[in-house]
């Protein structure tokens, strides 16, 4: 990898930025730094909301190395972007909600990810001569769309099979349950009009719901404090199943 | 070498929809049973309403023994083998898949049990499908209501009844067969949006009407009512209102003190003596195998293990597997055709996100022989469902209608403006058993224990095609005149795959050269064997098969007990 990719200049602003963690100073510190990135300036209003996520995304990563997350971050950003109609996959934290599924529900997937993400980005710099962080919006999307439809050349399997897992992927990770790291701030809930997780819904709230007169209530199902951690209880199942 | 046990007088493997029903009316009988479930218990702290990990990631089926024994399917002898499914579509469990399944909970039609004679009667011999092994059931509809009656109250079903004793009721379902009594508890609630559905069927002349759901509408036997929060598709109740058999019929079955619950047992194999008599069965738990004698099994596991099992208890009597040497056991084997779906887009909101996919309204006109098919070329039909189901990720992945690619600007303000303006109907139609559809052992594909595991080699032939498409026309009419301005239609079958509602395998008839089963569910072969569940069952009708295996099921352990002595002893 040739160019400086947003997690060294994020570390760069992080030293700047001194010990604060996601705050408005590491957030423009990030945003001055991006301006020496080689993105042209088309992608501004893209990168001021990136810029705001990679301020929170500081925390280690727990699966991917930084260079595939550079990329995952860039991929995820244009299969839900951040546009007129609101905050996308970047501030979800989708990306995140990946790594971290990675290391656990998701491990099957890891291999397709090393190998795809690699060959991703080296169809981009054979096919269109630069990274794929380094493109434009519209080429970042026309790279996706030869990867989506089989087109792309070099990846392990026809590259829609991989397009398939990481757009399926981001999807969970934008529109999941924010316990598992993505759906931050509930945007993706809040996209769809989904008024959030309830353990009751009398007929009284359904007609609300159908006069428009339910509030959101950015509710995780784990905020119930009756229901055992899916964690807990696959970890329980798996010891059951030994002897089986 | 197994420990043996000490014996007992039933042993039923597996405790689910139909094992876990057969176990209340034997230990109420005081017969000493043992229920050998694969599973554990589950309540209700483990149902979280988490779509991730119970609709994406298949929690908990994903860490169970049916999950390391999913079947294969191919379509026919000549094809090549699919890729298995990542994830068993049942679950092991005290109570089974009707923990997390949708509840719905419908009696058969009349038709159903006399597929053949009727078409015979009405059509002439030439309509019954090339190929296919239908039978009319060894008995009508009037001899399972009792069963059926009894189960929806020890269970509990809600619903609407629409034909008490003869008597019409215009709210119900007027095609429904004759029932003593109405359900023990009202329909669940409708929504707006169910009752446009319901008035837009009125207003072409269909008979729209709620249908059944082992769900509780209102509080029964000291439990909850549904709570319709929206995750009951795939997941667990919460407040235990879905009747799964682990919060109805099992616990009362322990509380006479003859039911023994045995959780993770594996079963492998079903024993007979020299003479063919079943003596018992061998488990596996925690790397320990016992032996468990049995005076009688009845064997209610999934209809894929029902098959598999038999198959791999050989023995000097069953050389082709246990019941088989009439080489029926894995034969008219068919699954619901539950694909070729239509989907519809609306102009507005459906407010689909509270509910449950019991929640419905059914027209059922075009179901069975409920319509003429004179001037048509197939027989059979199907039910038609619209219900309430919809949660983020899945919106998210809803169908675009071919407006928009399926991701970016574009994408994001459709999902934005349609996420709760789609549905999608379930459409249960009729499937045939064939010739050249059947269940047997995989040659290659071994579980963990070094046992072969199940395979299906079946198709939907042009009966089911052409009834497919024939319905997809009639749901789009329905959805246009309630507003719809896209459908979407999906094919209308190829392969069966592995389905929810997989049927035969071990067929009930009375002719023991067609049949692995008597009409009391007891093999022709093997007399103090029993089996269990939709593998029983010749047709398939248009509707959820719980319910009918349910009502075998308690009508199975009925005979049983009234039988014992002769049974036991044979």
């Amino acid at each position: 990898m040739t160019f400086i990719s947003r997690r060294d200049l994020l570390k760069r602003a992080a030293v700047v930025g001194a010990a604060a963690t996601a705050s408005a100073d590491v957030a423009r510190a990030f945003q001055a730094s991006d301006d020496v990135a080689p993105h042209g300036p088309a992608e501004a209003g893209h990168y001021a909301g990136a810029a705001h996520e990679m301020a929170a995304a500081r925390e280690p990563l727990e699966n991917l190395t930084a260079t595939e997350a550079d990329l995952l971050d860039a991929i995820v950003a244009r299969l839900i972007p951040t546009d007129a109609t609101g905050p996308g996959a970047t501030e979800a934290r989708a990306a995140h909600y990946i790594d971290r599924a990675l290391g656990g529900a998701l491990a099957s997937s890891r291999q397709a990810y090393t190998a795809g993400l690699e060959a991703l980005d080296r169809y981009s710099r054979s096919s269109r001569g630069k990274p794929f962080t380094a493109l434009s919006a519209t080429d970042q999307d026309s790279v996706l769309i030869d990867v989506e439809t089989g087109a792309a050349t070099g990846f392990p399997e026809r590259s829609s099979v991989f397009f398939a897992l990481v757009l399926n992927h981001t999807q969970q990770g934008t529109f999941g349950d924010p316990y598992y790291g993505g759906n931050a701030n509930f945007v993706g809930w809040d996209l769809v009009g989904y008024p959030g997780v309830r353990t009751m819904v009398t007929a009284a709230e359904q007609q609300r719901l159908e006069k428009h007169e339910l509030t959101p209530n950015h509710k995780s199902a784990y905020d119930y404090e009756s229901f055992t951690k899916a964690t807990a209880s696959l970890s329980r199942q798996s010891s059951g199943r030994e002897g089986a | 070498m197994a420990t043996k046990l000490k014996d007992t007088d039933v042993v039923i493997i597996g405790l689910g929809a139909a094992g876990g029903v057969a176990a209340l009316p034997l230990a109420q009988a005081g017969l000493e049973v043992i229920g050998l479930e694969a599973g554990g218990w589950l309540t209700r702290r483990d149902f979280a309403p988490d779509e991730l990990r119970n609709n994406f990631r298949g929690w908990p089926q994903a860490v169970q023994k049916a999950n390391q024994e999913v079947p294969t399917s191919r379509a026919n002898a000549s094809s090549p083998t699919t890729p298995r499914a990542a994830i068993h579509p049942m679950q092991n469990a005290v109570g089974g898949t009707t923990l997390h399944y949708w509840a719905q909970s419908w009696r058969l039609n009349p038709w159903d049990f006399k597929v053949v004679s009727e078409t015979k009667r009405r059509y002439g011999a030439s309509r019954i499908p090339a190929g296919s092994t239908v039978e009319d059931w060894p008995f009508g509809l009037e001899e399972l209501e009792p069963y059926y009656d009894k189960v929806e109250y020890e269970v509990g079903v809600s619903g609407q009844a629409g034909n008490i004793n003869g008597k019409i009721d215009p709210r119900g379902n007027p095609f429904e067969g004759q029932r003593k009594r109405a359900y023990p508890m009202p329909a669940l609630r409708g929504t707006e949006f169910l009752d446009k559905m319901a008035s837009a069927a009125r207003s072409i002349g269909w008979h729209p009407f709620p249908g059944p759901a082992a769900v509780n509408s209102r509080p029964y036997q000291n439990r909850s009512a549904c709570m319709y929060h929206g995750f009951c598709n795939r997941g667990g109740c919460h407040v235990d209102a879905k009747n799964s058999t682990a919060v109805t019929t099992i616990p009362r079955a322990q509380a006479t003190g003859h039911l023994k619950v045995v959780p993770r047992a594996h079963v492998t194999t079903i024993e007979v003596d020299g003479g063919g008599r079943m003596t018992g069965v061998n488990y596996v738990t925690d790397g320990v195998e016992y032996f468990q004698p049995a005076k009688v099994v009845l064997l209610a596991s999934y209809t894929y293990e029902n098959t598999r099992l038999l198959l791999l208890s050989k023995s000097k009597a069953f050389p082709n597997g246990l019941s088989n040497n009439h080489k029926q056991v894995g034969r008219h084997y068919f699954s619901h055709n539950q694909g070729a779906g239509v989907t519809a887009l609306f102009p507005f909101n459906l407010n689909s996100w509270y509910g449950l996919p019991a929640q419905g309204v059914a027209v059922d006109n075009w179901a069975d022989d409920n319509f003429d098919h004179s001037g048509l070329d197939f027989i059979g039909g199907g039910n038609l469902w619209v219900y309430v189901d919809r949660r983020p990720i899945g919106a998210a992945g809803m169908n675009t209608f071919g407006r928009v690619p399926n991701w970016g600007s574009a994408w994001k303000a459709f999902i934005k403006e349609n996420a709760d303006r789609s549905n999608g109907a379930y459409l249960q139609k009729t499937t045939l058993p064939y010739e050249d559809n059947f269940l047997d052992l995989d040659p290659v594909v071994k579980d963990p224990l070094g046992y072969p595991v199940c395979r299906v080699t079946a198709e939907y032939k042009d009966n089911e095609r052409k009834i497919g498409a024939f319905i997809q026309d009639k749901m789009e009419q329905w959805y246009r005149e309630a507003g719809a301005v896209a459908i979407q239609r999906a094919p209308v079958g190829g392969p069966m795959g592995v389905s929810t509602h997989a049927y035969g395998g071990t067929r009930m008839g009375d002719n023991a050269e067609t049949n692995v089963l008597n009409r009391f569910g007891f093999s022709h072969e093997v007399p103090n064997l029993g089996v269990l569940g939709a593998s029983v069952m010749g047709t398939s009708g248009a509707r959820n098969p719980t319910l009918t295996a349910q009502a075998l099921a308690w009508r199975t352990a009925e005979h049983l007990v009234k039988n014992w002595n002769k049974i036991r002893q044979t």
